[in-house]
């Protein structure tokens, strides 16, 4: 009998750390199949940028032959038989699923309560949230159940976990990622972005994932030739950072301020100039983008009717009674306030007040960044107001938990790239800072990122991990 | 005119001649294949599946807008419009609406002895939903199966304006759709379910009404002439016409309500996100060289070329099919002879069974028919046998012709027949002799009887005419 081999091995303690975990990170695992991964790496079978190395994946990317749910019980049983692209280039770089991680239903959140399958746990603070919608994957991450992770952000859903869990999460350039078998919250706002436990990893991930895909339309292959950890250098000398006024101040935790502001000084004194800069439109960016992402929400989440896959409870009647019963059983009350009121702002009559005025404010605050970065080369904001917040704390209050997005919802709806990385700590809990950059600016991001990250020290292990 | 009818028509056709659909990559040959066969992702509609623009797809509905005499639009978009149905695996079919590939157009049909100009208001892409298969008949059934085979098929709509006047013209403007369609080469409208209209009627001063899913050509002019005379009897006793959407029952050749204006559909379109508006800028001018000749070009050609009249040249042209059978026969045959053999006998026989000319019998056999008439072997009446006789039984024409006893008999042997004719017809002798004109006729008819039709008519006259005079 042969010895396990050393990704095996890791494979194994990896799993048994999940089977102990008090995080509920993950929906599904896939150990047999993961096993077999790195015993083939162990055998030198496999080969590519990822060998060996544990990816876990946000349960709303397909992956083939291994249950889908989005975090919501109208995907029960649902087995897709075919892979997201971005799960493909996975495999093909010798990547080794871990699992599919838990999130916010259908995307719809900021903290991971609203899955099926239960809130996953903050690793720094078991009664706190890990962030949202990607929650499970910077769980995970956090708390050591994966090396690296996917998750997918529509208005913050990687960068929020990034900052409550204290690690790095990337939301790429809308277009850079293929979203093909990414399963739709609001499309014409999300990408799947990576989350690590550093800038390196984050950009390895990056640099799997991202290129031209032509099953889906609105990627692009603009920046295919780019190799994202060619940018992992120590300089940001030259480089002029902003600081958006309208990020601080109102709303924001005092401890957060800080730490950005540390972050930018320390910035400073490595050789970056800074200076502020005004994004007027932020204000509106909230409600704008909860119109269009309600809006489309509504439409995307048409498929869901019980015939074809997925939950399927009682009798069958006539069609309209039967697919009512099953949306109003298998979607939970977020989903629902969100497929309602995106219908309502879609109608006739409403559309223009609505569904265009967003679209136009949408355009100015385009405008607002395309101007910023005429002047300056990234941009640092917080990432979150404030760290994770307790389990429950904005249960009663939808609204509440809306305004958590409120510095991350505008980088969507304008398209650029942002990274989330750690700069600090409100007592135990982490701090993060995002830097914003121009389309396809993710060297530049990256470059200062992994600067700030081998200055400082703010990547931590949780206690007891 | 008070009570003037008025009809619209919205014309889906499916661009059956493309080899994939309009968001996939699955084979547009999809009839008569295991239900849910030609499926994918795509088409199915499967959480994170994406569509992709058939490019060649776009390119057909620029040569159909072309065609039609439209605009041709420089950015195209794609719209969501949303409904629940089980056929429409996304919940949303994409479609257009702001911003159609093309615009504007006009078609000119004929009216009873007037030329009725159409205005389009315009041309665009859609998919098609699967297709519901019922046990039984709708009514009965107690369950519906889907079949997603068909999801995702490529389809034009044409929207024309309301300026057609009668269930005719609406078939006629149909006819011609499809013509047009079919010399594009982008559609097959002898498949099933390769077109579906949807029209909309009323009596001027009247509500709309629109009926929905009219499936056949014929169909169209049927639930029209049902519809408008519902419309006309309520309107003679009083009863006013509400604005509604109805169903048209093909077996039962009636219209039923579906919903009245309370009830309307709320659609909500917006740009489907997952595509991204299309620029064709350039395209227009590059499509229209490759457009291929069009029927009225063709009609002005056959009478240039083939010397035939113009009601042969309309009549010809009028089918694609039937305007290249006709050519491959010309090419051999005198072509004038050709035009009346092909336009008036075989359309006409054709039309009498209600078939396809792709379904008569191949060009060659035609030759051979006009062949052996110009030689003299057979007679006009006798060819016209041979194609009854192939159209109906099939078969060889040259062991029709023998097999019949339809070669043209001798001239010694109609010689004898008109003898004995006249031996046995002395009275009619007499008659015609006395200047009556109909004893020739009978005397020529009873030749005719005895040799079976074999005898040529032309023949007989002269023949007998010469012995009368003798006798």
């Amino acid at each position: 009998m042969s010895m396990a081999g050393q990704y095996e091995e890791s494979i194994h303690k990896t799993y048994d750390r999940i089977r102990h975990s008090k995080l509920n990170a993950f929906i599904t695992l896939t150990e047999q199949e993961a096993l077999k991964t790195a015993r083939a790496a162990d055998e030198g079978k496999v080969t590519g940028k990822l060998v060996g190395i544990p990816v876990a994946v946000k349960d709303c990317i397909t992956t083939k032959g291994v249950l889908t749910t989005c975090g919501s019980k109208i995907l029960d049983g649902y087995v897709p038989p075919f892979d997201a692209e971005v799960v493909a280039r996975l495999k093909k770089e010798g990547a080794v699923i871990i699992g599919k991680t838990n999130m916010d239903e259908f995307a719809m959140g900021s903290s991971t309560e609203s899955s099926h399958y239960g809130p996953s746990k903050n690793p720094w603070d078991l009664t706190r949230v890990p962030g949202g919608s990607s929650g499970g994957s910077g769980a995970a991450v956090a708390g050591l159940e994966s090396r690296m992770a996917l998750g997918t952000d529509t208005g913050g859903s990687v960068r929020c976990p990034a900052s409550f869990c204290g690690i790095v999460g990337i939301k790429p350039t809308y277009g850079l990622v293929s979203r093909y078998g990414v399963i739709a919250y609001a499309n014409s706002l999300e990408q799947v972005g990576p989350m690590a436990r550093n800038v390196s990893d984050a950009a390895l991930l990056l640099d799997v994932i991202a290129g031209h895909d032509p099953k889906d339309s609105t990627s692009v292959n603009a920046a295919d030739e780019v190799h994202y950890t060619d940018y992992l250098v120590e300089d940001v000398k030259g480089l002029t950072i902003g600081v958006p006024k309208e990020y601080f101040g109102e709303g924001t935790d005092k401890k957060v301020e800080k730490a950005v502001w540390d972050a930018i000084m320390k910035l400073n004194k490595l050789g970056a100039d800074y200076k502020e800069v005004s994004l007027p439109h932020t204000k509106y960016a909230l409600s704008a983008y909860y119109i269009i992402a309600m809006c489309e929400a509504s439409s995307n989440l048409a498929r869901f009717d019980g015939l074809r896959y997925g939950l399927r409870v009682g009798k069958d009647e006539n069609w309209h009674t039967t697919f009512s019963r099953i949306r109003a059983d298998g979607f939970g009350e977020e989903v629902k306030r969100r497929v309602m009121l995106g219908t309502y702002a879609l109608s006739e009559g409403y559309y223009g007040r609505y569904y265009l005025k967003a679209l136009r404010v949408r355009t100015l605050i385009k405008q607002d960044f395309e101007r910023a970065f005429k002047d300056v080369d990234v941009l640092a904001a917080p990432t979150m107001p404030f760290p994770a917040f307790k389990i429950g704390e904005h249960a009663e209050d939808p609204l509440s938990m809306y305004m958590a997005d409120v510095d991350t919802v505008p980088i969507n709806l304008s398209g650029v790239p942002s990274i989330s990385v750690p700069c600090g700590f409100a007592g135990k809990l982490p701090i993060g800072v995002q830097f914003i950059g121009g389309f396809f600016d993710e060297p530049k991001l990256i470059r200062t990122a992994y600067t700030f990250e081998l200055n400082t020290d703010h990547q931590k292990l949780p206690e007891g991990f | 005119m008070d009570g003037e009818v008025i009809i619209g028509l919205e014309i889906h056709c499916q661009l059956n001649k493309l080899n994939s659909k309009l968001f996939c990559g699955c084979s547009t040959k999809q009839q008569g294949l295991e239900p849910n066969v030609m499926t994918c992702p795509v088409c199915l509609g499967l959480p994170g599946a994406l569509p992709v623009i058939n490019k060649k797809a776009v390119e057909y509905a620029i040569m159909v807008g072309l065609a039609l005499n439209c605009k041709i639009a420089e950015h195209t978009q794609f719209y969501r419009k949303n409904y629940y149905y089980p056929d429409l695996p996304r919940g949303f079919q994409i479609t257009q609406y702001d911003y159609p590939i093309s615009s504007d157009g006009i078609l000119i049909v004929e009216a009873d002895g007037e030329e009725r100009l159409v205005r389009i208001r315009r041309v665009h892409m859609e998919e098609d939903p699967g297709r519901l298969v019922h046990q039984g008949s709708i009514e009965t059934s107690k369950f519906v199966l889907v079949d997603y085979n068909r999801s995702g098929m490529p389809l034009i709509e044409v929207v024309t304006e309301p300026d057609l006047r009668s269930p005719k013209e609406a078939r006629r403007f149909i006819n011609k759709i499809r013509n047009i369609l079919e010399y594009l080469d982008v559609f097959d409208g002898s498949l099933e379910g390769a077109l579906r209209v949807d029209a909309n009627v009323s009596l001027r001063g009247g509500h709309r009404v629109e009926i929905k899913n009219i499936s056949s050509y014929k169909g169209v002019e049927r639930a029209l002439l049902f519809e408008i005379s519902r419309q006309q009897n309520m309107k003679r006793r009083g009863i006013k016409v509400v604005q509604e959407t109805r169903h048209y029952d093909d077996e039962r050749n009636c219209t039923i309500t579906l919903r009245t204006k309370e009830q309307a559909e709320e659609y909500r379109y917006y740009p489907e996100p997952d595509l991204v508006p299309l620029s064709v800028k350039g395209w227009e001018s590059a499509l229209r060289e490759k457009l291929p000749e069009l029927p009225e070009a063709r009609r002005e050609r056959f009478k240039a070329q083939y010397g035939v009249s113009d009601n042969h040249a309309k009549v010809m042209t009028s089918e694609i099919r039937v305007a290249n059978y006709y050519e491959c026969v010309a090419g051999k045959c005198d072509s004038r002879i050709t035009a009346t053999w092909v336009a008036d006998y075989l359309k006409g026989e054709l039309n009498y069974r209600d078939m396809d000319i792709k379904d008569a019998f191949p060009p060659e056999t035609m030759i051979y028919i006009l062949d052996q008439l110009s030689k003299g072997i057979i007679t006009d009446k006798g060819a016209v046998e041979v194609i009854r006789t192939i159209l109906d039984e099939g078969g060889d024409p040259k062991d029709i012709i023998e097999a019949k006893n339809l070669a043209k008999v001798e001239t010694n042997i109609t010689k004898v027949a008109i003898t004995e004719v006249l031996k046995e017809n002395e009275s009619a002798i007499k008659d015609y002799k006395a200047g009556k004109a109909q004893a020739f006729n009978f005397l020529v008819g009873m030749v005719m009887k005895k040799t079976r039709g074999r005898a040529d008519p032309t023949e007989v006259n002269l023949l007998l005419r010469e012995l009368l005079e003798c006798t």
